[in-house]
């Protein structure tokens, strides 16, 4: 090839300095595992985004829906087994009482730094106005009723419907 | 004494005052206004003080959840009052740093 391409260049394709990233106005977070490890991230984005006046929602899915259950919430254990994080061995990670030690000394960890424990923290995120909702699917699969669920959950909803309410923002799989 | 001015005022980036002395009622007001507050309320005051106060006395800003329990003001009324974020407005109203905390 003999001829060169000049490369096609319009005018703003190159942002202006000043130009910022527009800032996040709202983000849908889901809760999709059950262990203390698998429910806090998704609640501390939660509510770190109503602390910075961003909009959101928390969809609770499969396991994640322990943590807006009654009567398990605040049962939620740390993953002792298949958690390499922990730097325990297996064979010491299933023995009896490990998960509950684990779980004793993280929440001892975790209330010396302010964090609430799920059943509050669910509702701390709800009173600062973002909804609460739970996974159709997987509260069919699950044989759950709303009596079921915490006062806070805002509905059952399909994932249509999530998909609607998470419009306009960021999805965040947790 | 004069009243404190918001031109008059070192303050960083976000808005937030980089001296807590540099504050009186009056420069409140001002940022508050900036910050899409009319006026503030005695509630509004109420959270104000208390974070103001934690941080003269602690040095470190209360998080959310200390503010729903210790200020007398719950947390739904905390969003009521400062939608752009309670913890974080009533700081720089306050004239304190910026709270960093992750909760």
């Amino acid at each position: 090839m003999t001829t060169t391409m000049e490369p096609v260049r319009t005018v703003d394709a190159v942002p202006a300095a000043e130009e910022r990233p527009k800032p996040i106005e709202k983000v849908s977070i889901i809760i999709s595992k059950g262990s203390l490890d698998g429910v806090y991230p998704g609640l501390i984005m939660a509510n770190g985004a109503r602390m910075d006046g961003i909009e959101a929602n928390v969809f609770f899915t499969f396991f994640g829906l322990e943590a807006i259950t009654k009567k398990r919430q605040d049962k939620i254990k740390v993953a002792t087994v298949g958690n390499p994080g922990m730097h325990m061995p297996t064979l010491i990670g299933a023995l009896p009482g490990m998960s509950w030690l684990a779980t004793k000394m993280m929440a001892r960890k975790m209330e010396k730094l302010d964090f609430p424990p799920v059943s509050e923290f669910v509702e701390m995120i709800a009173d600062s106005g973002a909804g609460i909702y739970a996974c159709k699917a997987s509260v069919d699969m699950f044989g759950l009723k709303p009596a079921d669920f915490i006062l806070q959950v805002t509905d059952v909803i399909t994932v249509g419907e999530f998909y609607e309410q998470a419009a306009g923002g960021e999805i965040v799989f947790t | 004494m004069t009243t404190m001015e918001l031109s008059a005022v070192n303050r960083d980036g976000e808005g937030f005052l980089t001296d807590p002395q540099q504050w009186d009622d009056a420069l409140a007001a001002a940022i508050a206004r900036e910050a899409g507050i009319q006026e503030l309320t005695p509630r509004h005051w109420q959270v104000v003080r208390y974070m103001r106060d934690t941080y003269l006395a602690t040095g470190e800003a209360p998080s959310i959840r200390t503010l729903g329990k210790a200020s007398g003001v719950p947390i739904k009324e905390l969003y009521e009052l400062f939608p752009k974020g309670p913890a974080k407005l009533a700081a720089k109203i306050g004239g304190i740093p910026k709270p960093h905390g992750c909760i």
